[in-house]
């Protein structure tokens, strides 16, 4: 794919969703093993640019759906399952435990609409717990891409992935694009977006974005931070994880996740075997069901935007 | 295949070799009673419906069976040593530490093994996604206990199958109308199997899960259109008196005179 400017504010109009329909149209007219099984979102997932048999809707049975996705995959094929995040990771969870994690079977879920990017609709819908839970599950690589170039990226990536793989997509109609042009996307090997020398901000999904307009912010109050666009968080990227820990006086993570066991949880889990090195300031959803609002709303109430990032870095720096 | 051999005959095999391995393993026991009640059912499927190779146990076009009520595993060892499948050796390996053969069987086609199973509920939505993956020509038969019929993701299989006229496929209910806590009666009955399955546009067939003229029959008929379920009554610990119906036998190990009482009601079969 040509990366042009114009493709990127597209992808930034359609949001994650519509990347990732795109993503699996492109891939769908190279690979006749694609197969994907939705639980009555392929409208949702924008999936109408492909062939109607490369496409199995279950209906609203998650469970279901994973079962198949692993039947699939036991006999050669390329599958996708996708629902929303808190469906496709929670409500099925102990199938995908069981037929794509013990059997290491090569099933991609997408949960779509992670984060707080259901905003008014609600918590019910938010995946605020799909990183922990599907951190805990051997075999399991996780991708959570920071806008919409990284999404197209990471889908085209995870059909290298023998095994399954959980992508998780954050992100509203408009994001902000945090490429601007093409770069190189490899699995497990974080991006460093800006370098400094007293903070390292590592970020995973839409808070990349604001973990950039924060570190420009930290730049007038004369602290130089690097940041880290930690896209795959299993398997870690251990050595930017080090760099941050033993080059920086703090080290900040920043997810639209639960502050248990996501990004910051898997970075601390490494870190603790770290000598002599910074502290590790973790932000993101705190432990609570909060109430409900629209995006932006979200975001400020769990003190997820760029401005209120810099503020509590300036507290704890 | 033993061709020679009858049904009844290689049935008391299987008995005999679900008891020699969980002799075997000693006092961690095995699921006795829901492996018995099947035992007819595998013998009729790998001796005349599963289209294998045991030489080429990995063939493309081999008929799928998939154990759903994966803790019977004990029995789907006993049936794949009998037909050759395994040795004699890794069927006495049984819940050994270590082994490719626990309680609950983990995939491993190479063996005949199509799906790690145990956790109920997952087999019949893994073999609609191998329906939907191979051709018409490959049969997929799935054996569920009738306490597993209580997980809401088998429901949702039958749904999907039914409305998919998912014709490949071939559902046995093992109902031996007991389940881990007991009679399933006192528990949570599923009845009115017929009107149940017909209900998600499955034809159902009702027959005596131990008469191997009525499996055979239900299982080798010709079929289109929609999916079978075979709703096969069945006993729990069927052939060895004392685990028949006695819930205790859903999962318990043999003591010295249950094992010579077992060996000596399955008679002179050599295991």
């Amino acid at each position: 794919m040509l990366v042009n400017n114009e493709i990127i504010q597209n992808f930034s109009r359609i949001s994650s969703r519509g990347v990732f329909g795109q993503a699996l149209t492109d891939i769908s007219k190279e690979n006749k093993d694609l197969r994907i099984v939705v639980a009555d979102v392929s409208s949702s997932a924008r999936l109408s640019g492909i062939d109607t048999d490369k496409i199995i809707n279950v209906g609203i049975a998650e469970q279901n759906m994973i079962g198949i996705a692993a039947g699939l995959a036991s006999e050669g094929k390329l599958v996708y399952a996708t629902s929303f995040a808190p469906f496709a990771s929670m409500r099925c969870y102990e199938m995908i435990r069981t037929q794509l994690g013990y059997m290491n079977l090569n099933v991609k879920i997408v949960g779509l609409m992670s984060g707080l990017a259901g905003g008014v609709v609600g918590n019910t819908h938010y995946g605020l717990e799909d990183i922990a839970i599907m951190r805990v599950i051997p075999n399991m690589t996780i991708l959570s891409p920071a806008d919409g170039l990284e999404t197209y990226k990471a889908i085209q990536a995870s059909t290298c992935i023998e095994g399954p793989c959980y992508i998780r997509l954050t992100g509203i109609n408009g994001f902000t694009p945090v490429y601007k042009e093409d770069y190189e996307f490899n699995v497990g090997k974080a991006i460093t977006l800006r370098e400094g020398e007293d903070v390292a901000i590592i970020a995973t999904g839409t808070m990349v974005g604001e973990a950039v307009r924060a570190s420009r912010a930290l730049s007038k109050n004369n602290i130089s931070t690097t940041v880290i666009d930690m896209h795959t968080i299993k398997p870690i990227d251990k050595q930017a994880v080090k760099y941050a820990f033993e080059n920086h006086k703090l080290v900040v993570t920043i997810e639209e996740h639960s502050i248990i066991g996501g990004l910051g949880s898997a970075v601390a889990e490494y870190a603790s075997s770290l000598k002599n090195v910074a502290p590790q300031l973790i932000l993101g959803i705190p432990d609570k069901f909060g109430k409900v609002g629209d995006y932006m709303f979200m975001l400020k109430q769990y003190g997820l935007t760029a401005p209120q990032i810099v503020e509590k870095i300036l507290e704890n720096y | 295949m033993k061709n020679f051999e009858n049904y009844p005959e290689i049935a008391k095999k299987i008995r005999k070799n679900i008891i020699e391995a969980g002799w075997a393993c000693g006092v961690r026991g095995g699921h006795f009673g829901g492996s018995l009640s099947i035992v007819d059912i595998l013998t009729v499927l790998y001796k005349t419906v599963l289209k294998y190779d045991v030489k080429n146990p990995l063939k493309t076009d081999r008929d799928r069976f998939i154990l759903s009520k994966g803790h019977c595993a004990q029995a789907l060892y006993a049936a794949l040593y009998e037909f050759g499948f395994i040795s004699k050796e890794q069927l006495l390996s049984f819940n050994a530490d270590n082994g490719d053969f626990p309680s609950h069987c983990v995939m491993n086609p190479q063996y005949g093994i199509e799906l790690s199973s145990g956790s109920l509920g997952i087999g019949l939505s893994f073999a609609i996604g191998q329906a939907l993956a191979l051709n018409q020509h490959v049969k997929h038969y799935v054996l569920v206990g009738n306490g597993e019929l209580n997980e809401g993701s088998v429901w949702e299989a039958i749904m999907f199958a039914g409305h998919k006229n998912i014709d490949s496929i071939c559902v046995i209910v093992d109902d031996n109308g007991m389940q881990l806590d007991g009679f399933s009666n006192a528990i949570l009955p599923v009845s009115n199997w017929k009107e149940k399955f017909s209900a998600f546009l499955w034809d159902v067939v009702e027959i005596d899960g131990h008469n191997f003229n009525e499996i055979e029959k239900a299982l080798t008929t010709k079929h289109t259109g929609h999916p079978l379920a075979v709703i096969a009554h069945t006993v729990k610990g069927k052939g060895i008196s004392f685990m028949e119906n006695n819930p205790q036998w859903h999962h318990h190990s043999l003591n010295q005179e249950q094992y010579n009482q077992a060996l000596t009601e399955l008679g002179d079969a050599l295991c």
